[in-house]
């Protein structure tokens, strides 16, 4: 079997996670749009799951991809409340901007 | 040994039924419970005392149980009766008797008269201890103990301020002297490991005692003395207590209390012995004391007023004739000067009674006519005080500045001076009081009467003792013996051993002594019968005269460098070093920095979640940064 | 054995069953129960002075893994801060009894709770323990003050409280830092190790200035004074007469028994540097006092004058020094709440504290004069009077320190006299005015307590042997300790 990894070899993996984790860093620090700071996170998580995959290959381990599916079941779990929250603030505020969400505040 | 304890303890009896109970009790009844209480305790020193003047008493010497046992200090609360406590217990119950009876008569009409007779027994009290304990703590006891009963009694009628003003001024003028008897105290307490007159004694007699030490000791203890005796500096307090009723004065502030000081020193005489150089300085404060008192008496105008000056200057004579060593002259003249002085300030409280509550001299005159029993008590006993024979006063006079003249020639000239201004103002209080005619006004007149019986009997008493006193301690040319000097030739025991000057000296000193008595009675007489003058009036007196009116104006000097000065500090130590500087600054500013830290920190906690994770992200970044690379 | 339990633990389920029971009525409850305990702890002081140490003691199993013991130790010295915290309670809640408060179950309650919590510090014999108590006592004075003050300006009374209670714990928290320390060290905070235990000078100088800070603050001792005079002045009175006649001997209590024995290196590097302090506050407070118009100010400024002249005598570490400064504990006690008592009639009878709004109360109420003037007399040592025999030894053991330093500190006699005059000049003599013109003579309660008072000032200055007997041992274990 030609083995994955010796056509693209590791460090492009390594490199497009890293691209990934910082696009869902960046999105979630700078944008206001809570459903896209929700995306970014998906993203980030996304990029350490391609991560675990690879070295999981990498190492020939099985575990890794084990965690690929706890963390993809968290994330759907997480998506589910996340979004059912979102939807709950947009009916009552109508917004889902961030900055909008002050009435802890004080 | 029983007998003692109801010698003391009947005046506290005395004491509790009339504070407990007063109020409901009859007056008559109040006064004769008190009186009768001051008599028991009399009764029984006569006993004592007539004991030992036959001989068959010996002095008593117990320990009534400890009182402070803490480590090696261990201070019993003990008595001790010998011949010099007997004496004073004499004075103190049979003038305090005298002086119980007149009040019923005097306070008669006082609506707080029960608790009048409830602090002069809780004085009787305080004085039996103060002469009768074995060590100096229980003497101690009695000498605050007084100190208390006269800060009550000067300020009896306590709505008068003013009057406060002396009480409170008494007392704390006492403390000043008392912290200098409680160092006294301190010292032979560390040094000897006693305060026990008696163990003292043989500790000094056994061990070799450096003299700066013992200098030290009674110097601290005459400093104790000079409060209780009103003796330079400490002596203001004495003329300003003539606020409090003048049976008071009589028995407190001239007869008993002020005579502690005297006490004290004749009861450490074996100490005092020791240190000379205090003893030089004790008479060197006698003799000016003796002297400034005595020049102030001179321009007083309120009766009483006069006699607390030439309280004073009395006082003065006695230390002089303590320091001069001349212990048994000075116990003399602390018997006689009881007599004739508390016969004076009751005779001055029965002419205060006739007038209405006038004290000014200035309003009298005349009153002889009136008050022929009071005049005459009044006149022996300025007679006496004079010193002119064959009164008492002559003689224990006599004797202090005959021991002076050997010791000192100009000690003696002070003393002389000050006797020959003693006989001057003396016979200017009489004649503007008792001679002329009346300068009140007419109510006054009217109002004039002589006192009751209650009031008569103890002067006429007090005239008698003023007037034979002197018999006690008569020279050794005139009786075979000096009565008094063997009677306390146990306390004091150099005295016997005294050599005796030429008789002629003697009568020579005699002769000056009553030239100069008679001299000021006649200057007395001739400015104020013959030339009828009298005291100007206020404002009218000019420099000296003016200065030693207003007494020195002392009071104003101490005003000005103690009191004010310590009010001052109190405001400013409360505002600017309290409130400002401690509790401002160093406690508050500790808080309020950590306050402002808190500011500063709490800035970062903005809420704002995006600042959380960039922070967070940042922070990650640089710490795997410095991991990896 | 029993007894002593019986006698610590009451206040604690007194202090419960106060609580529960309601405000109807937790007056009658707290002075049963505390008046139960008082005699309960005479009992205790009859088993101390017939045993034949002269004290009693329990131990029992806490943490053992940890080496910590829940053991109580009463021996002659705290068997009478047991009975004057046990007598002054009861005594204080009498004081109290005229008097409504809001919410009484809750108030009593915390007043026996913290009856609880001095009865530990006055008992424990474990560090651990000791420091439990500490803070415990500290607890309900804070809300009773707080909360029951009379100003009713809700922020200075929040802001005094708050003050009091930080100041003190900040001491506090040295002190719990230093017994980490000493457990680190020593493996125990046991009594009896601590006496033992040999640290050298360098540990014992920086841990004396640990313990010092929570003692000095609580004592207090200058310049740590500044939270007593606005504590006293606003909290209600029961708050100020427990704050000065029990919690204040907490900390000299401290220093006899937890700081001075513990550490006798620490204790003589520092003693001439705290006495120098002591001798000032001494001063200073009796200066400050004689210019004080507030009654309660000017009592807190002379209690900061007493106390002084306390902790100054035991630092000298004399017998003379430590009986004297556990029998002036007692009289201070006694003697402070009489005064703060006095302050606390006037206060109900004429609403001001102001000294110089008021005058001739003698005239209209010569009973309650009289009692004033025996705790007056009291507070300036005269003899026969409790205060004199604790401050004449303490001032003799300072003139076996320094003979000057004595002198000094003697001038308190002369002071003391001077603003406790002058008070009780202002406030009894002279004419009434409208303020005192219908001051209401002493009430029969209110004379119990006075009596109860005067009672134990002449009690302890006539026949003060009654103390010294049963100290003269634990003063020698503490002082063979403190000069080991």
């Amino acid at each position: 079997m030609l083995a994955i990894l010796d056509v693209v070899s590791i460090k492009y993996y390594l490199i497009l996670s890293a691209f990934l984790f910082t696009i869902g860093v960046f999105g979630v620090l700078f944008r206001r749009n809570a459903i896209t700071i929700f995306m970014c996170v998906e993203l980030m998580l996304n990029s350490v799951n391609l991560l675990l995959v690879a070295f999981s290959t990498y190492h020939h381990d099985a575990s890794g991809q084990v965690f690929v599916f706890f963390v993809m079941a968290v994330a759907a779990a997480e998506v589910a409340v996340g979004l059912a929250i979102l939807v709950t603030i947009f009916r009552n505020i109508h917004s889902v901007d961030i900055d909008d969400l002050k009435a802890l505040k004080n | 040994m029983v007998n003692l304890y109801v010698l003391i303890l009947a005046p506290l009896v005395g004491f509790l039924i009339n504070g407990l109970m007063g109020k409901s009790l009859p007056k008559s009844v109040s006064g004769i419970i008190s009186s009768f209480a001051v008599f028991v305790s009399f009764v029984i020193s006569s006993i004592y005392f007539f004991g030992f003047v036959g001989g068959t008493q010996a002095p008593i010497d117990a320990n009534v149980f400890d009182w402070i046992t803490a480590g090696e200090t261990k201070i019993s609360f003990g008595l001790l009766l010998d011949q010099l406590s007997g004496l004073w217990l004499m004075i103190i119950t049979g003038i305090g008797f005298l002086i119980h009876v007149y009040s019923i008569g005097y306070m008669h009409d006082d609506e707080n008269f029960s608790r009048f007779f409830a602090y002069l027994n809780l004085f009787i009290f305080f004085m039996l201890l103060l002469v009768l304990g074995n060590n100096f703590l229980v003497m101690f006891i009695g000498w605050e103990g007084v100190g208390l009963c006269s800060y009550l009694l000067i300020g009896f009628w306590f709505k008068n301020q003013p009057y406060n003003d002396a009480a409170k001024k008494a007392f704390i003028m006492n403390r000043i002297g008392d912290l200098g008897f409680l160092i006294g105290m301190f010292l032979i307490l560390f040094y000897f490991k006693t305060l026990n007159y008696g163990q003292l004694k043989e500790a000094l007699a056994s061990t070799q005692t450096s003299h700066g030490l013992l200098i030290a000791i009674t110097m601290c203890l005459f400093v104790g003395a000079m409060g209780k005796s009103a003796q330079l500096p400490l002596y203001t307090w004495l003329p300003d207590a003539m606020a409090g009723p003048t049976p008071v004065s009589a028995l407190i502030h001239a007869a008993t209390m002020v005579t502690a000081g005297i006490f004290l020193i004749a009861r450490a005489n074996f100490l005092f012995s020791m240190a000379p150089e205090t003893l030089s300085f004790i008479a060197g404060v006698g003799a000016v004391t003796a002297l400034f008192a005595a020049t102030i008496g001179v321009l007083q105008n309120d009766i009483k007023k006069v006699l607390a000056y030439s309280t004073v200057s009395q006082l003065g004579l006695m230390f002089l004739a303590m320091g001069v060593g001349a212990y048994t002259s000075g116990v003399f003249h602390v018997t006689t000067h009881a007599f004739f002085k508390a016969c004076l300030f009751l005779g001055s409280g029965s002419v205060i009674h006739a007038m209405g509550g006038e004290q000014d001299i200035r309003n009298m005159g005349g009153l002889k006519k009136w008050m022929s029993i009071t005049f005459i008590t009044f006149l022996l006993s300025s007679i006496a005080i004079a010193g002119v024979p064959p009164f008492s006063g002559f003689f224990s006079k006599d004797e202090i500045l005959a021991h002076v003249f050997e010791a000192n020639k100009v000690l003696w000239v002070i003393g002389s001076l000050a006797s020959f201004l003693t006989a001057f103002y003396m016979f200017r209080l009489v004649i503007l009081t008792f001679f002329g005619s009346f300068r009140g006004t007419h109510e006054q007149e009217h109002h004039l009467h002589e006192s009751p019986a209650t009031i008569t009997i103890p002067l006429v008493i007090l005239a008698v003792l003023a007037v034979l006193g002197g018999l006690m301690g008569l020279p050794e040319f005139i009786s075979h013996t000096h009565w008094l000097n063997s009677f306390l030739a146990p306390i004091f025991p150099h005295a016997e051993g005294h050599e005796h000057m030429a008789i002629s000296t003697e009568f020579a000193l005699m002769g000056l002594a009553t030239a100069l008595a008679v001299i000021g009675i006649g200057i007395a007489y001739s400015l104020y019968v013959s030339k009828q003058q009298l005291p100007a009036k206020e404002g009218e007196l000019k420099g000296f005269a003016a200065l030693v009116y207003d007494k020195y104006r002392v009071d104003e000097l101490y005003n000005a460098v103690f009191v004010k000065p310590i009010s001052a500090l109190s405001s400013t130590l409360y505002t600017i070093v309290d409130k400002a500087l401690i509790d401002g600054q160093l406690v508050e500013g500790t808080a309020g920095l950590s306050m402002q830290l808190g500011k500063r920190i709490r800035s970062l906690q903005s809420g704002n979640i995006g600042f959380y994770l960039l922070v967070m992200v940042v922070a990650i970044s640089l710490i795997l940064t410095y991991v990896f690379i | 054995m029993s007894l002593l339990l019986i006698t610590f633990i009451l206040p604690l389920i007194a202090s419960v069953a106060t609580f529960a029971l309601g405000n109807k009525m937790a007056k009658v409850l707290a002075l049963l129960f505390s008046a139960a305990t008082f005699v309960l702890s005479i009992g205790v002081y009859l088993s101390v002075a017939h045993s034949e140490t002269s004290s009693l003691q329990f131990t029992a199993n806490w943490i053992p893994e940890m080496n910590i013991h829940f053991s109580l130790l009463v021996d002659g010295l705290s068997i009478w801060l047991l009975l004057l915290t046990n007598f002054l309670v009861p005594v204080v809640v009498l004081a109290s009894y005229q008097k409504s408060f809001k919410n009484e179950a809750a108030l009593y309650a915390l007043v026996l709770l913290m009856q609880f919590g001095l009865v530990g510090v006055f008992t424990a014999a474990d560090g651990f323990l000791f420091y439990i108590f500490w803070e415990l006592a500290l607890l309900p004075i804070y809300f009773i003050v707080w909360l029951w003050s009379e100003n009713p300006d809700e922020q200075v009374r929040t802001r005094t409280a708050f003050k009091f209670f930080i100041y003190t714990i900040a001491g506090s928290l040295f002190m719990l830092l230093g017994f980490m320390y000493l457990y680190v060290k020593l493996g125990s905070l046991d009594l009896s190790t601590l006496y033992s235990s040999s640290l050298d000078s360098k540990d014992q100088i920086i841990l004396f200035a640990f313990f010092f800070a929570a003692f000095a603050i609580k004592i207090p001792i200058f310049p740590f004074h500044t939270w007593q005079a606005d504590t006293y002045r606003e909290s209600p009175t029961i708050g100020t007469m427990l704050l000065s006649g029990i919690m204040l001997k907490m900390g000299i209590y401290g220093l006899i028994r937890w700081l001075i024995p513990v550490l006798p290196l620490g204790t003589a590097f520092w003693t001439p540097y705290v006495i120098a302090l002591c001798v000032i506050g001494v001063i200073y407070g009796a200066i400050i006092a004689i210019r004080q118009d507030n009654l309660k100010s000017l009592l807190a400024y002379s209690s900061l004058s007493h106390v002084g002249l306390i902790a100054a005598g035991t630092l000298v570490l004399t017998n003379e020094g430590f009986q004297g400064a556990s029998i002036q504990m007692l009289a201070h006690g006694v003697n402070v709440v009489g005064a703060f008592f006095i302050a606390e009639i006037i206060l109900q009878r004429t609403g001001t504290l102001s000294i110089s709004q008021l005058g001739g109360i003698r005239t209209v109420a010569p009973k309650f004069f009289t009692c004033a003037v025996i705790m007056v007399l009291a507070s300036v040592a005269l003899p026969l009077t409790n205060g004199f025999v604790g401050e004449f030894l303490l001032l003799f053991s300072m003139f076996q320190y320094n003979t000057w330093l004595a002198v000094l500190a003697g001038t308190t006699i002369v002071l003391g006299a001077v603003y406790m005059l002058w008070m009780t000049q202002r406030v009894f003599m002279g004419n009434v005015n409208s303020r005192t013109e219908n001051f209401e003579d002493l009430k029969t309660t209110e004379l119990v307590v006075f009596v109860l008072l005067i009672a134990c000032v002449f009690i302890f200055g006539v026949y003060p042997k009654l103390v010294f007997d049963l100290l003269q041992t634990a003063s020698g274990t503490i002082l063979n300790a403190s000069l080991r």
